[in-house]
């Protein structure tokens, strides 16, 4: 048998990012908008955080502070665990994720499957709390490593020479980027990119508007907002309610097939607001991940989903 | 007449409300409004004249500071949300 010319890849991780980007027509509220879907859910983890967790580590293996013997350790409430874990496991480093107590089951039973050591932090305080234990792990243990998404400038870069390029490559036009805000690495590094092929893009975020369960700060200076996160970047800034996200959700898979998470829901959800405003333009969506990981989740068939989801952290 | 959701972190300081009613039709005079009437605000909501880094004000469901921050128009029956800076990022 001849050898094929071109050679195949040799490890998952040279399959992060290239995503495919499909047109949403059947989503679009008038044909002179048109929608596009960038599917990150077609990472090898099965989420846009691939990206983010080859690229920190990569970042950290070129500047020698990561070497082999180091433990990783990384606040998360989900899928860049599960991406660090993938790569950690691939790259030979142990991984200790810290994970709000209350994300769904699937997340967890991810990285254990993978291998990650799992340490709990409180759900009341969600995300905020897995931040707040691990930089007090990290402070007590110089063996970690943490990668620390929320001020790593390879996190936002990753999106600039990755996700930012591959739309601005594909398409001739682009009005508005809508894309979930979490870390606000993809809406700095994307739409940093996206300016300097189509200056007047708008940037615009879909923001989590989190339960009441999972806003138990002790006052506000317990708040947090990411260093690499600059909100005078952003143009738009939407609250997307949790009921809101998933009927974006719905939208998507009844309109369009594609199985979104809980976050592209809503990215969705501000995509549809936007495009009102709008006479005409090119929107593209940035979808985080698929649905798989929210199947144990009790929103799909509850009628009143606020109350049902208030309760976890979704992205 | 605006109504102002009050977030689980605040609400100590406004006597266990979750919403209330405030006069105003900018960011700014609501905020004062509220301040007036419970003081112990005024150190959680404000910094040096301005939105306190770690607070996040929301007027039809958008972030005042991607609008005109505290000078953002506030019509009566709209919603105004406080929220605490959350980490996000899954």
């Amino acid at each position: 048998m001849e050898a094929r010319a071109t050679a195949l890849p040799t490890s998952l991780l040279d399959l992060v990012g290239s995503t495919p980007l499909v047109e949403l027509p059947r989503l679009s509220p008038k044909p002179s908008v048109r929608l596009y879907a960038k599917l990150e859910g077609q990472n090898p983890s099965g989420s846009i955080k691939d990206r983010i967790a080859k690229a920190m580590l990569d970042a950290a293996e070129a500047s020698g502070e990561l070497q082999p013997g180091r433990r990783l350790l990384e606040p998360t409430s989900g899928n860049t665990g599960i991406a660090l874990a993938l790569a950690a496991r691939l790259r030979g480093y142990p991984l200790t994720c810290v994970l709000p107590a209350n994300v769904t089951s699937e997340r967890r039973r991810l990285l254990e499957l993978y291998g990650a050591e799992i340490v709990e932090s409180p759900g009341a305080e969600g995300s905020n709390g897995a931040v707040r234990l691990a930089i007090e792990l990290a402070e007590h243990e110089p063996s970690f490593f943490m990668p620390f998404q929320y001020a790593n400038e390879a996190n936002p870069r990753a999106h600039y020479e990755g996700t930012g390029a591959e739309i601005a490559a594909a398409l001739d036009r682009v009005d508005v980027l809508v894309a979930g805000l979490g870390t606000g690495g993809t809406l700095m590094g994307a739409g940093e990119r996206l300016r300097e092929s189509f200056p007047d893009v708008l940037v615009a975020a879909a923001e989590p508007l989190p339960g009441d369960e999972v806003m138990g700060l002790r006052s506000l200076d317990d708040g947090y907002v990411p260093p690499i996160l600059d909100v005078s970047k952003l143009d738009r800034k939407l609250l997307v309610s949790n009921a809101e996200a998933v009927s974006g959700l719905r939208l998507l898979l009844d309109r369009e097939g594609v199985f979104g998470g809980v976050s592209s829901g809503a990215v969705v959800h501000a995509a549809l607001r936007l495009a009102d405003e709008l006479d005409d333009g090119v929107i593209v969506c940035v979808l985080a991940d698929g649905g798989w990981k929210y199947l144990s989740a009790d929103f799909w068939d509850a009628t009143d989903v606020d109350t049902a989801m208030g309760r976890s952290v979704w992205w | 007449m605006p109504a102002v959701r009050i977030p689980p972190t605040l609400r100590a300081d406004v006597g266990g409300a979750r919403e209330l009613e405030a006069e105003g039709s900018t960011v700014a005079e609501v905020i004062e409004d509220l301040i007036e009437r419970y003081p112990p605000l005024a150190g959680q909501l404000l910094q040096d004249g301005e939105l306190a880094p770690f607070v996040n004000v929301y007027v039809g469901g958008e972030d005042v500071r991607t609008r005109d921050g505290l000078d953002t128009e506030v019509r009566n029956g709209d919603q105004l949300i406080l929220l605490p800076a959350m980490a996000g990022g899954s």
